[in-house]
């Protein structure tokens, strides 16, 4: 199953380092990343690949948020599907 | 981003969800209970109560999973069963009562927030069973915390029934003198649908299958923020942005709606295409009206912005699901739209400017408080006026007035939650007795017989 990770944040050093490495602990395959600044904050989207993580999906994304609340970080992670049907016919 | 999805496309969706309340309002399964019929008031309720527990198991469970995994939230997961009417048809019992406490029990057991069917179909006329149903809705709605009813009192078909309109007003009064709260939880329609997914006026026709799944989408706040950005642009850019972004809003709904059904392994119906409202500033159909250029929704131009929002939203949708049902359009209803609610307390949207909105829009008359005087008569010839509006325009209107126990004009009522709070509306104080008193049935429009 592929899914997206969406990183939102006040733009600070190692963001980038922080969430990979918790998507590396859970087996998770990084497809694409695209980073941009809007003003001060810093947008993080990754297209993921959860087919090695043994997790469940609640769980990983429980697990993310937390994990990110401790850096001050707000991680999302969605099914691609949504993303797929809103945008294209 | 190299895949399919670009991340501004990404990003509209998330700050959709985030800041501009885009939500699934409901997935709403329907239950046929017309095999729980039995002579023994004790033995239907049983068999109700068991159907209800055994279809509805997994609902919320699964509504909740579907809601972590996409991302979206799903604010309500309901049920909605055969007309009561039908089913206890065979009780000899006078008072249905038990059957609403079913029904409460079993909502309570599966975890719904509202279950829909306590109702009756007497557009033409009453059975035995509709009379006994209807006239045990007030102590069935103020006994029970998540039962709704709804009454068909009229149809393109077949008319008005002016008998069930008059008693229908005595019952909401009746009601309304115990808890008005109950009559929140009551609608009166005209041309009601089999397959609305919204509360409190859905139930499970009887053209429908044993069981279904229904979704009503939602999405203001979408929509008005959409508005903003085409300010001073013809109606034309003004209807293509809204039939955009109601697309993109029923995709969202028809995802959860096929994937909620795969997983409860029940077939899927509609789509409900409908703008809900909810108390959250920024969730406003009002605002929308506003947005176009109006200073305040219920002034004069109104009932033209929102014949636009409510034929753009369709158009939009209908491409976006296979199956589009319902209601299908934007709803008005008063507590729970906090720019409706501004409206009426700067006294700028009146009773008689709602009921010419109700002409162009999905419903009708919908959570308004009234005067807690407010006599049964007087009720009556509003759901009369609101029941022929729908008969002659071969559309669903419907009638949710909520008599104010021991207020007046100007006084608030509050609901709590989803259902919001009212300011108490003026209504026209020269007597309708004599004319809701006649009784019998006005007749159906010419345009009726289609054949």
């Amino acid at each position: 199953m592929k899914a997206i990770v969406s990183v939102f944040a006040r733009d600070s050093k190692g963001i980038t380092a922080y969430v990979t490495a918790l998507l590396a602990e859970k087996e998770i395959n990084i497809l694409d990343i695209s980073q941009t600044l809007m003003q001060e904050y810093f947008a993080m989207i990754m297209l993921v690949d959860l087919t090695d993580c043994a997790e469940p999906f609640d769980e990983l994304a429980r697990f993310l948020k937390e994990k990110g609340e401790e850096r001050f970080l707000d991680i999302h992670i969605q099914r691609q599907d949504i993303f797929e049907a809103m945008h294209r016919i | 981003m190299s895949y399919l999805i670009n991340s501004s496309e990404i990003l509209q969706t998330i700050e959709m969800i985030d800041q501009q309340h885009l939500d699934v309002r409901t997935v709403t399964m329907g239950i046929s209970l017309l095999d729980c019929a039995d002579s023994a008031m004790e033995e239907c309720c049983r068999k109700v109560y068991d159907k209800i527990c055994r279809r509805a198991e997994k609902l919320v469970e699964t509504g909740c999973a579907i809601e972590r995994e996409f991302g979206i939230p799903i604010v309500n997961k309901r049920v909605s069963v055969s007309p009561i009417s039908l089913v206890a048809a065979a009780c000899r019992e006078e008072d249905y009562t038990p059957l609403a406490l079913t029904l409460d029990k079993a909502a309570k057991a599966v975890g719904v927030n509202f279950i829909g069917g306590f109702s009756a179909l007497a557009h033409k006329g009453f059975t035995e069973s509709d009379l006994r149903l209807i006239r045990s809705i007030p102590t069935a709605l103020t006994q029970t915390d998540l039962v709704c009813s709804s009454v068909n009192v009229a149809s393109t078909r077949s008319g008005i029934n002016m008998d069930a309109v008059a008693l229908m007003g005595r019952i909401i009064r009746e009601t309304a003198d115990i808890d008005p709260m109950g009559c929140a939880k009551l609608v009166v329609f005209a041309n009601a649908v089999e397959d609305n997914p919204f509360m409190a006026g859905a139930f499970h026709g009887v053209g429908e299958p044993e069981c279904v799944i229904n979704v009503g989408v939602s999405g203001p706040g979408v929509v008005a923020h959409a508005l903003k950005a085409c300010k001073g642009q013809p109606f034309d850019v003004v209807a293509e942005t809204v039939k955009k972004t109601a697309f993109k809003i029923t995709r969202m709904g028809q995802l959860v709606a096929r994937e909620a059904s795969r997983r409860l392994n029940v077939p899927f119906g509609v789509v409900d295409l409908s703008l809900a409202p909810t108390p959250a500033i920024g969730d406003s159909v009002a605002e929308i009206l506003e947005i176009m250029g109006l200073e305040k929704c219920g002034t004069h131009g109104t009932t033209a912005a929102l014949a636009l929002l409510n034929d753009a939203v369709k158009k939009g949708g209908v491409m976006a699901s296979n199956h589009v049902g319902g209601l299908s359009g934007a709803f008005i209803p008063v507590s729970e739209d906090a720019g409706m609610i501004s409206a009426v307390e700067a006294g700028a949207l009146s009773i008689d400017k709602l009921e010419a909105m109700t002409c162009v829009c999905s419903v009708g008359l919908d959570m308004i408080a009234v005067p807690g005087d407010t006599t049964a008569a007087t009720i009556s010839a509003i759901i009369a006026d609101e029941a022929a509006i729908g008969m002659v325009n071969n559309k669903t209107t419907a009638v949710r007035l909520i008599p104010a126990k021991g207020k007046t004009v100007g006084d608030r009522i509050d609901f709590g939650g989803l259902l919001g709070s009212a300011p108490v509306m003026p209504l026209h104080e020269s007597s309708a007795e004599e004319f809701v008193s006649r009784g019998g049935r006005i007749p159906a429009p010419l345009h009726s017989l289609r054949n």
